[in-house]
């Protein structure tokens, strides 16, 4: 049989090409090995380009005065102070919402199709552009549909009492408390701006307390049930607790990507020059991220590249900070079971 | 003891009467379930407020839908407001322009990273790689532009320019899609190195045993069995250097023009939305309303690709499991 | 540690022109601790040799050491020689890619890659550089494992379409593609059904004319319809909680089946092991 024949020389038809093959395993692996460091050379090479250029502008001024049109004044008060407030306020919107909205897709949902859209639907917000955001939170938050603006349907209708002016609109206090100043529209204020972060960091909140409540076995549900109780009891006090370390390892995560953010607040209408501190969170504000935007517009080299790398040098600490306090809580209540 | 008790207490101390308590689960199961659609919600916001805003933009008489998609001018600041300003092509060409280039360069080394940590790195490597790796995603975009603006910039125009002669301006598109593609470096390796690592050993031991080198094993047989799981990899990053913002309004400047050369300042749709923004235009007027005919434009693209890169996961999921 | 086993064990010796894998006093360790303990065997050339035990044994460990398999798990190592050829496949002068092309493997569960049937079969040709007629190749594979005829209308499509014992078939076909010298089997029908089990090992017999096999099994039955020497594998019974795996007998298959020198062989083929 004519295939018989050649197979019986088999051995010899083979080639020994070990050594060409070994010698593209090398170039393989010096390939991968440069596309690990690339990313890695790069990241230090920014980070020390920044500390280079901002060190020496990291001063008192930074912290103590607003922009100013002398360099050597130029701090970044304001927007500290307006970024602190802002992911405060976007971390007291998000956190109920998105651990109730976990604890319901969790413990709650049914195996249904709504249960299935509500998940395709987290994980395709999750990839929605952030400068989308900005869009949405301008009309919903910043301008509420022109629903308050002078001449409209329901100004009209309900007599409501409309200003005019920088913080236009229909202002009162809930219950006629004085801290309970409501603005409507939210305009460009801090409330408008932590709204909007909140919509923006609302799927990775989302998926992160998810996937901590998951991680509380069902044992503990069990457990908790055969004492007869109801389930509502069990979460509060049994998987709460359990999850909680884990639940806000991630909404710090997700704060401290919403603190480097700065096209939805742009888009929102944030300010970038803001000479004062903010008296309550109806106020106007501008953030770190575009107070540092705005140094790079600048032409002159001590804002576009100093004081720039400065602010950024702030920045990257705080997120530092998070990031530590972050790991350091997941290590601190890290539960093998 | 004392403690213990207390506890104890507190764990049954949930009201006796049964309908209170029934009705309390009840509110409280509701206000979950609210809490379940309210990201529904946010995304018919998104729906309702890109489209009505652009549907407005597109009737006014100014403004002619195909031109806009057809019209090869962007011109919206232009004094001669005419539907020939209205042709969002040269922005889709900024912005395809740079994801393009930011594609190259993160698809390469982000598959390249994926199949280090997936098939070369020891577990111990693997696991100090991959933070520092995931740290590149975790830098603000503000800062990548500003690294684009005042360090690669600089670098492009001394090579090209002063040794080559070739022209850079310096806003240009090439250095904003270099810092986009190292930003998207670990979202294209963490996930193509997921659904690597979703292939089961027995196929690479298979490989192995014909003798196979380690090379031969990942390429030949690892990759190619997590293909559609790289390419969703893909996908995603290229959506994702498609909505990226700061960046890219830092560093490629605000030219809208149709050009393929990368050496050449560009607009990108999400850096046109950032300029009518800080422009303060108001509501209701051509230059407000035309961000939101832009945006939705933005959000239809990146909106398919990711559906399109859920999809094709989906489908590599269920051939493993 | 003390690695001198007091285990008694018997086992038979060939002319070395007769062998083809010589294993001596192998100690295997995984991550520092010892799984196998002083296992040497010599594997007759042109037979089938099978390997009982049982689980938990390190008849795998020992299968898959002969052709560095196991060098892909972290934390593996070996002392002792394993010689093949004449040469230490463990020498730090062996290539492990060049033996294992030499020394065939297939697996307990099938493994086809997620290609076609024609591009499984051709896999190891095409990396191997195979410098003959590649569909002939495929063929005569298929043929020796004896799929051809279900397959042959089929070659373009996924091999997943198949059934698991066509799989293994064509798992087979895939490794006698480089025509080894060797083919080593780790339970290769313990995931078949018993139609498809009685088919591979009538392959078995066929491909033995061809090659030396050696096949791990945890089925005696198996052992003693296919092969022609066994090898009995048990754990060390002075170190029974750390499990440690050592080689009981070797032998004829129907010597040991029928006349066991040692009273442990005898306990487990007469079912008495515990």
């Amino acid at each position: 049989m004519q295939i018989q024949n050649t197979l019986s020389k088999g051995k010899e038809i083979y080639k020994d090409n070990i050594s060409s093959r070994n010698r593209a395993e090398k170039i393989f692996n010096i390939l991968l090995l440069f596309s690990v460091l690339f990313g890695l050379l790069m990241l230090t090479v920014l980070l020390i380009d920044i500390a280079v250029e901002g060190f020496s502008w990291v001063r008192p001024e930074l912290f103590e005065n607003y922009h100013s049109r002398k360099p050597e004044n130029a701090g970044m008060k304001s927007a500290i102070a307006g970024s602190l407030i802002v992911i405060g306020l976007t971390g007291l919107f998000s956190f109920p919402i998105g651990v109730g909205a976990a604890i319901y897709l969790e413990e709650y949902a049914p195996q249904n199709k709504l249960t299935g859209f509500i998940n395709l639907n987290i994980n395709n917000l999750a990839g929605v552009p952030s400068i989308v955001y900005g869009m949405l939170g301008l009309v919903v938050f910043g301008r509420m549909f022109d629903l308050f603006k002078e001449g409209s349907f329901l100004v009209e209708f309900l007599k409501i009492p409309i200003e005019s002016g920088a913080i236009g609109g229909w202002n009162f206090n809930l219950f006629g408390l004085p801290w309970l100043e409501i603005h409507l529209p939210f305009g460009r204020s801090m409330v408008a701006g932590a709204l909007t972060m909140t919509l923006l960091i609302l799927p990775v909140v989302i998926i992160a307390a998810r996937e901590a409540i998951r991680a509380v076995p069902p044992s503990i549900r069990e457990g908790g049930y055969a004492l007869g109780t109801t389930k509502w009891h069990v979460i509060k006090s049994l998987v709460l607790p359990i999850a909680f370390p884990g639940i806000l390892t991630g909404m710090i995560l997700s704060l401290s990507r919403a603190i480097g953010e700065t096209a939805p607040l742009i888009i929102m209408g944030a300010f970038t020059y803001v000479p004062f501190l903010p008296k309550s969170v109806w106020d106007q504000f501008t953030v770190i991220p575009i107070q540092i935007y705005n140094w790079i517009t600048l032409p002159q080299t001590e804002y576009r590249v100093h004081l720039a790398a400065a602010g950024i040098l702030v920045l990257l600490l705080i997120l530092f900070l998070m990031n530590g306090i972050a790991i350091y809580l997941r290590k601190k209540y890290e539960i093998k079971w | 003891m004392q403690t213990q008790n207390s506890k104890l207490s507190s764990f049954f101390s949930f009201t006796k009467d049964p309908k209170i308590r029934n009705f309390r689960e009840k509110i409280i199961a509701i206000s979950l379930f609210g809490c379940g659609v309210f990201s529904i919600l946010v995304t018919i916001g998104i729906i309702v407020t890109l489209f009505s805003e652009a549907i407005a933009f597109f009737l006014r008489p100014e403004v002619d839908i195909v031109t806009f998609f057809t019209g090869t001018n962007w011109r919206p600041l232009a004094s001669k407001i005419s539907p020939d300003n209205f042709g969002v092509r040269p922005l889709i060409r900024g912005t395809m322009l740079i994801a393009v280039i930011s594609g190259a360069i993160a698809i390469p080394l982000g598959l390249g990273s994926a199949i280090f940590l997936s098939e070369y790195a020891s577990d111990k490597l693997r696991s100090v790689l991959k933070p520092l790796l995931e740290l590149l995603a975790g830098i603000p975009t503000v800062v990548y532009g500003y690294f684009a603006l005042s360090f690669i910039t600089p670098i492009l125009k001394q090579v090209l320019e002063n040794s080559f002669g070739i022209k850079v301006s310096f806003f240009n598109a090439f250095s904003a899609a270099v810092v986009v593609g190292i930003m998207i470096i670990p979202m294209v390796a963490s996930i193509s190195e997921d659904a690597m690592r979703a292939v089961p050993r027995s196929l690479r031991e298979g490989a192995y045993a014909l003798g196979a080198t380690r090379f031969e094993v990942s390429t030949k047989v690892v990759v190619p069995a997590a293909l559609s799981g790289i390419i969703s990899a893909f996908i995603i990053g290229i959506s994702r250097a498609v909505g990226e913002t700061m960046a890219v309004t830092i560093a490629a400047g605000a030219t809208p023009r149709m050009t393929l050369n990368p050496l050449d300042s560009v607009q990108t749709m999400t850096s046109f939305i950032v300029q009518v923004s800080f422009g303060d235009a108001p509501a209701g007027s051509i230059n407000g309303q035309s961000i939101f005919a832009v945006g939705a434009t933005l959000f239809v693209m990146t909106f398919v690709m990711n559906i399109v890169s859920a999809v094709i996961l989906k489908r590599f999921r269920e051939v493993y499991d | 540690m003390n690695l001198v086993s007091n285990i008694q064990s018997y086992s038979i010796n060939f002319h070395e022109n007769a062998t083809i894998i010589r294993a001596n006093q192998l100690n295997i360790f995984y991550s520092g601790k010892l799984v196998v303990e002083n296992f040497s065997l010599q594997v007759p050339k042109n037979k089938i040799t099978a390997l009982i035990g049982p689980s938990g044994c390190g008849k795998s460990t020992v299968i898959r050491s002969f052709n560095r398999m196991n060098d892909i798990i972290p934390g593996f190592s070996l002392q002792g020689e394993i010689k093949y050829q004449g040469k230490n496949i463990y020498s730090s002068l062996e290539d492990p890619v060049r033996i294992r092309r030499q020394i065939g493997m297939v697996f307990q569960k099938p493994n086809p890659f997620p290609k076609s049937i024609y591009e499984n079969v051709a896999f190891g040709a095409r990396i191997n550089k195979y410098q003959g007629n590649l569909d002939e190749l495929v063929e005569y594979s298929l043929i020796q494992a004896a799929l051809w005829d279900e397959v042959k209308d089929k070659l373009k499509e996924s091999a997943y379409a198949l059934s698991g014992g066509q799989q293994q078939r064509l798992c087979i076909a895939r490794a006698i593609a480089i025509s080894p010298d060797i083919l080593l089997m780790d339970e290769p029908a313990s995931a078949l059904d018993p139609i498809a089990t009685l088919k591979i090992e009538e392959l078995m017999w066929e491909l033995k004319e061809k090659y030396t096999i050696v096949v791990v099994t945890h089925n005696m039955q198996q052992a003693s319809r296919v092969s022609d020497y066994t090898a009995f594998m048990s754990l060390d019974r002075e170190k029974i909680d750390a499990r440690v795996g050592v080689l009981i007998e070797f032998d004829e298959t129907t010597k040991l089946f029928t006349n066991p020198k040692l009273k442990e062989t005898e306990d487990y083929i007469t079912g008495r092991f515990g």
